[in-house]
């Protein structure tokens, strides 16, 4: 069983050490005795840090104002929700991530942080955050911090990761939910405006994560995690992006439109969009001959974009909102 | 000669940082009832929320009102 196996990988380490001489050794731990940047890697911080960002913009694009202490109360709360949630999946994954490369240092494969003391930690800060934004705000916000923490950790991490190829478009959602929670924060409801910001990180996460994977080899076949461009070939994986991309334009653009849009907004989403969409057809009229004569530059185009694509979108969000706060918003709609 | 582990040190970056999370947490909670005191506004309409009666808290009628009155 994964647990099993995972605790057996802490106890023992990636290179063999039992716990006798763990302690004589920095890079193989005794459980309990991790130091704190250990168990902070649990949380996944870099993952926290676009969660904090999309979670302030709905929090701030809201039309009702927030006390700017109850708006940290808030963001700290929807950031620790996060990592709690990145630690049950470090819990649930430990198996897998001392298989692959790219995740074998993580704290658990690597034999600091004991997959019980993962599952603790996730499971004591789901608990504090949800609690803590149910009281210093309302129980919309909290619920749906609970539901993101549920879907990520038990919906796309215990269920359907290893089942499906379609896994990345599941766990888009649980990264999709933060800018929903910061608006119910502000506004103790859910609207179309949050729903869109919503729609905007899902459909924005199929194309960004399969360009990712047409340019650079993982692993994740050998751990047993179905990924697209293995399971059903790369010129599938290639329709895949640029059949995400042609809904995710109307709902960009169509945020424009709503009560935090507006002319800023506007013009930066046709831009993006714009590039986006030639980007996702350039990476689709193309195969793999031609993408390996380049050395994947049409992908790896389209990885890039695709990171300012959404911290643009937001950032114009705030931009607006920021204009909104001292009357210069130039609506005609 | 003292030679400290490096488990030692370990431990007390990790006693530093949990007193550290512990005190921002009492801070937070602190903070948070203060801001949520202060949003409740006028003070005295909790005071009179007790079941006793407080005369004082009783708006004064006005002296003309009262004069035609009678």
């Amino acid at each position: 069983m994964n647990f099993t196996g995972a605790a057996t990988v802490a106890r023992t380490g990636m290179n063999g050490h039992t716990m006798s001489d763990a302690s004589l050794d920095s890079a193989v731990t005794a459980p309990g005795e991790a130091g704190l940047g250990d168990y902070f890697a649990l949380l996944k911080p870099r993952v926290m840090s676009l969660v904090v960002f999309t979670a302030l913009v709905g929090l701030l694009a809201a039309p009702v104002p927030v006390h700017p202490f109850v708006a940290f109360v808030a963001i700290l709360c929807i950031a620790v929700g996060a990592g709690a949630s990145g630690a049950l999946n470090m819990w649930w994954d430990a198996d897998i991530d001392a298989v692959m490369r790219r995740t074998a240092k993580r704290p658990i494969p690597a034999g600091k942080v004991a997959a019980a003391e993962a599952l603790g930690l996730g499971l004591a800060l789901s608990g504090f955050a949800v609690v803590l934004l149910f009281l210093a705000t309302n129980w919309l916000a909290a619920g749906l911090l609970a539901f993101t923490i549920f879907f990520y950790a038990v919906v796309y991490s215990m269920w359907l990761k290893r089942a499906t190829p379609q896994n990345i478009v599941i766990g888009g959602a649980a990264g999709a939910f933060p800018p929903m929670i910061g608006w119910a924060v502000a506004t103790g409801g859910v609207s179309v405006e949050s729903a869109l910001m919503f729609a905007l990180i899902f459909m924005w996460t199929p194309p960004h994560f399969w360009a990712l994977a047409l340019f650079v080899r993982t692993d994740y076949g050998d751990a047993g995690v179905p990924m697209l461009t293995e399971t059903h070939g790369r010129r599938v994986t290639r329709n895949h992006v640029l059949g995400y991309t042609l809904p995710l334009v109307p709902v960009a653009l169509g945020l424009g439109f709503t009560s935090i849009g507006g002319p800023v907004y506007l013009a930066v989403s046709v831009v993006l969009n714009i590039r986006f969409l030639l980007g996702a057809w350039a990476v689709w009229r193309r195969d793999e001959t031609q993408a390996e004569a380049d050395g994947y530059a049409s992908e790896k185009r389209l990885f890039r974009l695709s990171l300012s694509y959404l911290f643009l979108h937001f950032g114009a969000l705030l931009a607006e909102a920021v204009l909104r706060f001292y009357g210069l918003s130039v609506m005609p709609w | 000669m003292r030679v400290e582990h490096e488990l030692h040190a370990r431990r007390r970056g990790r006693n530093i940082g949990v007193g550290l999370l512990l005190g921002a947490f009492i801070a937070i909670i602190f903070g948070l009832t203060v801001v949520k005191v202060l949003s409740l506004g006028d003070v005295r309409k909790f005071e009179s929320f007790d079941h006793a009666p407080r005369p004082q808290l009783v708006p004064a009628e006005a002296p003309a009102a009262a004069e035609g009155a009678q």
